[in-house]
């Protein structure tokens, strides 16, 4: 039996005590309205209680005035609720640029998390305090959702696609993973422990994993699926050059382009023919079912750690005509 | 009035006998019965799975049933409570019952729909109950894909086909309403002159009819894609399971109204009645129902804040949200002046109608947590949110249809019920609800998720505390259930207006006649006009 | 006033006990028909809203998709059941002359007009599951593109818009035969024929729909470059 009875939750990151503020918010006005309406009902009910079977009270008349003071007040608070949240939401939803990335895959019924550096966890995340985090996340089967309470974040994984989300945490500490999308069966069970570090701690804590990075990974494998005899880095296999690839805008047959970003790269991995560089054949084979959801992270990784292609600046500048496809005759 | 005339002369319940004479029934009346007894047995069915979910939940493991049990329980609790209880619950029975005489109809306006729409909830009730007994349906009321498409092993496809077909009772009941509001009014009836109580049902009949389809229309795709495996909700075909959370809330959240709206509707009747007054901001609270029912269908995107939808949409989606909260405190904020000055009885109606009140302002301004796009992502899919629906589902609709029963208890039947057993079960409920669902709301802030079959132990005061108010909260249930049975019998015999209503309803005989008024009546004053009812008037305040 | 009401109530055995007047008979029918093709408008809307995102999502495929199907027999298709329409509006202007005869020519002829559809439909449907265009078979595949999912979603939302669509063809089938029957026992006159003119209603209503169908599966690739 548990002995302490909390009744809120740990604010154990940057967005937890914004949060809590506008829940203060939006309890002061409820409890406003709730004692307004009940004190009310209670007032008129003794106030006004029948005397007598034959009473016949006169009938008050509506006003105008008195219906649009009670819509427009109610109104315009609902209106500071809306924009209060929806700053929050803003930030949400936006990681720092300077945030460190870790990918989360969810599985019936585990939490499977990866770190740049190599380091592998399940339904455990050790992330380093004052640092943002972004969570880079999908599913291998149904959805999931990643839900960090003391954090105050939630975001589903949904399968076929990358979601993120970010925090920062703020306090060294132990706290709860829930998953908060029913996924089946053992949805109660898909639970774990963030464990927020000092930095130092963290570093170590990293240093002691046996692992070779992400990238590395993502290397090895690019080799062992063959993939480099097609993607060659000078150009001249029968898939583009994969250098400087990430972040580029990628022009595609048959007229549009597309940014070249996590969601692209994985879709051109498990189904290579939806978005066709242009220039080129669609005949790479799929990888669906060959490779998990993890691989796919590597490789993905290992496409970032290609760098930009030589003699070009920042490859999330490069002129759209050029970047990502290069004419098969050249 | 000569009482022993009353319970002689023909009435609906004695015109004829036989199981045949009600089975084949066109009379809206009696179907309203059949409603009345058909929903009465899925609220007994969703109450014991309660019951055991609350009792399941007494201690942090998952040591009472399996988790796979428990997921069936939670699952046929909401699909049976929801579709079998609430959407049918006031409009069906009370709606059914008292819509035409309230506009002083003879019946509704195609009587034969209106039984077809009874049997179709039952073979839809017949289907997701084989459901259960063949082995149950874990996916949630909810249904999410690709779960419920390719993952879950269980009846996934005779629940969704019982729902389908539920669902075409509840257009049909719409549809029916709607004409019937349009063309069958009795002469001097204008709009202006309805009932609260109709307008409320009619704005329902347009969710109804413009909802439902499209939950019918879903389930075929899930339908087709569990059996055919066409892709269109699967991720590795190149679907998109997100589709299905849009088009299923599309309806689903107007749903909501669907339960709530007919329930305020019996609450502006009760309020009227038992303060002797006109409804404060007639016009008002009869354009809130249908703004309701228009913004209705603009705000489903709020449930999918943390889905993965585009951060525009949920600004877009959170916006709308409270344009739909103003209607609704409008009405809240219109019952309450009714009291003003008014000459307020404390009957058992009335007391419901306090407590719908007060509870449906607790679910609706905790609705304006959740439709706050920084505070969702922190409480959804917890138990806050299983607070709040439960506040404005158990503590609105249910309060207001026990208040509604209790108040056309000796039209429908010609008897009183008890008084002082319903006055305790009426506090017994206030009561029990508040101490089942309150916790709920600090747990789920503290972050406890739903549909969890085991929890940590931190959490495990709170959830006591919720279960000892359910146990409250049932006993409460049950009341009313053997008082109302005896009362058929013991009950005191009551007169044609008990209560001293000016409504249509309260100026034919308890129980009415089969075709409702001997003679058509013609409506010459606007709608609650007590001026011509109470008899030796004594004017106050 | 309500003794004339009930006087009025006697006159004719077509008026069903819980209207006043005929009049107010055929308009709550004809409003209850109008409201339910809204709620069959929403119907079809679910699968038209699911349309219009995957064909958005994978243009290329839907149109590869789409001119794999048999244009001719879908136009042919069309005219059948804008014809049928016409001898429809025929019937239902027979109904409100009151000329039994022609009432049941033009029904019969509508009715048949509806067979010859579904008759079509059906060889269509057979076509494609030799062809294995149809989701569901294991052998499912669609020449020239490389993306079979988005192609299976295509002949999904084929076979459910057009089996949706043939459901409402039968039902109309059902109710003509019905409606056929109750005109040779002599049930309508000019002063009634509403179930004549309502299940006109209901009838044009499933052609409109596949007005929509037929350019929307068949026709969108007409527009790419080839």
């Amino acid at each position: 039996m548990g002995t302490r009875l909390p009744l809120f939750p740990e604010q154990a990151s940057t967005i937890s005590a914004e949060v809590d503020h506008l829940l203060y918010f939006l309890m002061a006005v409820s409890i406003f309205f709730t004692l307004l309406i009940f004190g009310a009902i209670f007032y008129f009910a003794i106030k006004y209680r029948r005397r007598s079977e034959q009473e016949l009270p006169h009938s008050v008349h509506t006003g105008w005035t008195l219906e649009i003071v009670w819509s427009v007040i109610p109104f315009g608070l609902t209106m500071i609720m809306f924009g209060w949240g929806a700053s929050i939401f803003f930030r949400e939803s936006r990681p720092p640029d300077n945030a460190m990335q870790i990918y989360a895959v969810g599985k019936q019924w585990m939490w499977k998390l990866q770190h740049m550096e190599g380091q592998r966890e399940i339904n455990e995340l050790h992330i380093p305090i004052n640092r943002p985090v972004k969570l880079l996340m999908t599913s291998e089967d149904v959805i999931h959702s990643f839900y960090v309470p003391d954090f105050r974040t939630k975001q589903d994984v949904v399968p076929g696609r990358y979601t993120t989300t970010w925090f920062e945490a703020t306090k060294p500490g132990k706290y709860h993973l829930f998953c908060a999308e029913y996924c089946g069966t053992n949805h109660s069970g898909m639970i774990g422990w963030v464990y927020a570090m000092e930095p130092q701690k963290y570093q170590e804590w990293l240093n002691g994993g046996a692992a070779g990075s992400l990238s590395a990974a993502g290397g090895a494998l690019f080799e062992d699926l063959a993939c480099n005899n097609c993607h060659k880095p000078d150009g001249n296999g029968r898939g583009p050059s994969l250098v400087g690839v990430f972040g580029s805008t990628v022009k595609l047959a048959g007229g549009g382009t597309v940014r070249a970003d996590e969601g692209y790269i994985r879709e051109s991995i498990l189904n290579p023919a939806a978005k066709v560089v242009e220039g080129y054949m669609a005949d790479m084979p799929t990888f669906q079912g060959l490779i998990t959801e993890e691989n796919v992270v590597q490789l993905i990784e290992y496409i970032k750690s290609l760098g930009p292609r030589p003699g070009q600046g920042q490859p999330g500048q490069a002129a759209p005509a050029i970047a990502g496809s290069i004419p098969s005759n050249r | 009035m000569n009482t022993a005339a009353v319970q002689e002369r023909t009435n609906y319940l004695n015109e004829s006998y036989g199981l045949k004479s009600w089975l084949l029934t066109k009379d809206h009346k009696r179907i309203a019965v059949l409603y009345f007894i058909t929903i009465s047995v899925f609220f007994a069915m969703g109450g014991v799975f309660a019951s055991l979910i609350r009792t399941e939940l007494l201690t942090p493991p998952g040591d009472l049933v399996s988790s796979e049990t428990y997921n069936k329980l939670f699952t046929m609790h909401g699909v049976i409570m929801v579709f079998f209880f609430l959407i049918p619950s006031v409009p069906a029975t009370m709606g059914n019952f008292f819509l035409p005489i309230m506009i002083g109809a003879r019946d509704l306006a195609f009587p034969r729909i209106n039984l077809l729409s009874w049997y179709l909830l039952i073979v839809g009730g017949a289907l997701a109950i084989f459901a259960m007994v063949a082995g149950g349906v874990d996916t949630g009321w909810t249904f999410y894909t690709p779960y419920s498409t390719t993952y879950s092993n269980s009846y996934v496809i005779a629940t969704a086909l019982g729902i389908f077909v539920a669902g075409f009772s509840s257009i049909l009941t719409g549809l029916n309403f709607i004409v019937t509001v349009h063309r069958m009014r009795a002469p001097g009836m204008t709009w202006f002159r309805m009932p609260l109580f109709v307008w409320a049902n009619y704005a329902t009949g347009v969710i109804q009819v413009l909802g439902t389809p499209v939950i019918a229309v879903t389930l075929v795709l899930v339908f087709c894609e569990r059996v055919f495996h066409i892709g269109i909700f699967d991720p590795a075909l190149g679907g998109d399971p997100v589709l299905f959370q849009h088009l299923f809330w599309f309806y689903s959240h107007p749903a909501v109204y669907i339960m709530v709206l007919p329930a305020m509707g019996v609450i502006s009747e009760l309020v009227s009645t038992f303060s002797r007054k006109p409804v404060f901001g007639y016009g008002f609270v009869a354009f809130s129902s249908m703004a309701i029912a228009v913004i209705g269908f603009l705000v489903w995107g709020h449930h999918l804040f943390v889905s993965g939808q585009s951060l525009y949409a949920g600004l877009v989606f959170s916006f709308l949200s409270y344009f739909v909260a103003i209607p609704s405190a409008i009405k809240v904020f219109n019952w309450t002046a009714t009291l003003y000055k008014g000459s307020i009885s404390y009957a058992t109606p009335m007391l419901y109608a306090f407590g719908f009140i007060g509870l449906f302002t607790i679910g609706g301004l905790t609705g304006l947590f959740v439709a706050s796009l920084g505070m969702d992502v922190h409480v959804t899919d917890t138990y806050f949110v299983i607070a709040h629906f439960h506040y404005v589902m158990v503590g609105g609709t249910i309060m207001a249809y026990l208040g509604g029963v209790h108040y056309w208890w000796p039209k429908m039947t010609g008897r009183m019920y008890p008084e002082g057993w319903a006055k305790l079960s009426a506090l017994i409920v206030f009561i029990g609800f508040n101490l089942t669902f309150f916790p709920q709301f600090i747990l789920g802030y503290l972050g406890m998720p739903r549909r969890y079959h085991a929890y940590p132990d931190e959490f495990q005061v709170l959830h006591v505390l919720s279960t000892a108010g359910a146990s409250v909260l049932a006993v409460g249930y049950l009341m009313p259930a053997i008082y109302l049975f005896w009362s058929l019998r013991y009950g005191e015999v009551a007169g044609a207006n008990p209560w001293g209503a000016p409504g249509l309803e309260w100026q034919t005989a308890s129980p009415p006649p089969t075709h409702n008024f001997d003679k058509i009546p013609v409506v010459t004053q606007e709608a609650y006009d007590f001026s011509k009812v109470a008899g030796e008037v004594i004017e106050v305040g | 006033m309500a003794s004339e009401v009930h006087n009025a109530h006697v006159e004719s055995l077509a008026l069903r006990e819980q209207f006043d007047t005929e009049e107010q008979q055929k308009d709550a029918s004809t409003l209850g028909m109008w409201i339910f093709l809204i709620t069959e408008i929403m119907f079809f809307g679910g699968m038209f809203a699911a349309y219009t995102i995957y064909r958005s999502a994978y243009p290329t495929v839907f149109a590869i998709a789409s001119s794999s199907l048999n244009v001719t027999v879908g136009a042919i298709n069309t005219c059948v059941l804008l014809l049928s329409s016409f001898t429809m509006v025929m019937a239902v202007r027979a109904g409100q002359l009151g000329q039994r005869k022609m009432i049941v020519f033009f029904l019969i002829l509508t009715l048949v007009f509806g067979c010859v559809f579904l008759g079509v439909k059906a060889y269509e449907w057979t076509e494609k599951y030799e062809e294995h265009h149809m989701p569901g078979q294991a052998a499912f595949h669609l020449e020239g593109t490389p993306l079979q999912g988005p192609a299976k979603i295509f002949f999904s939302l084929y076979f459910a818009m057009t089996g949706l669509h043939a459901a409402h063809m039968v039902v109309g089938v059902g109710l003509l035969s019905v409606i056929i029957f109750q005109t040779m026992k002599g049930k309508f006159s000019a002063d009634y024929y509403t179930p004549i003119d309502i299940s006109g209603l209901y009838w044009h209503f499933v052609d409109v729909v596949w007005i929509f169908l037929y350019p929307l599966l068949y026709l969108i690739d007409r527009h790419l470059p080839k």
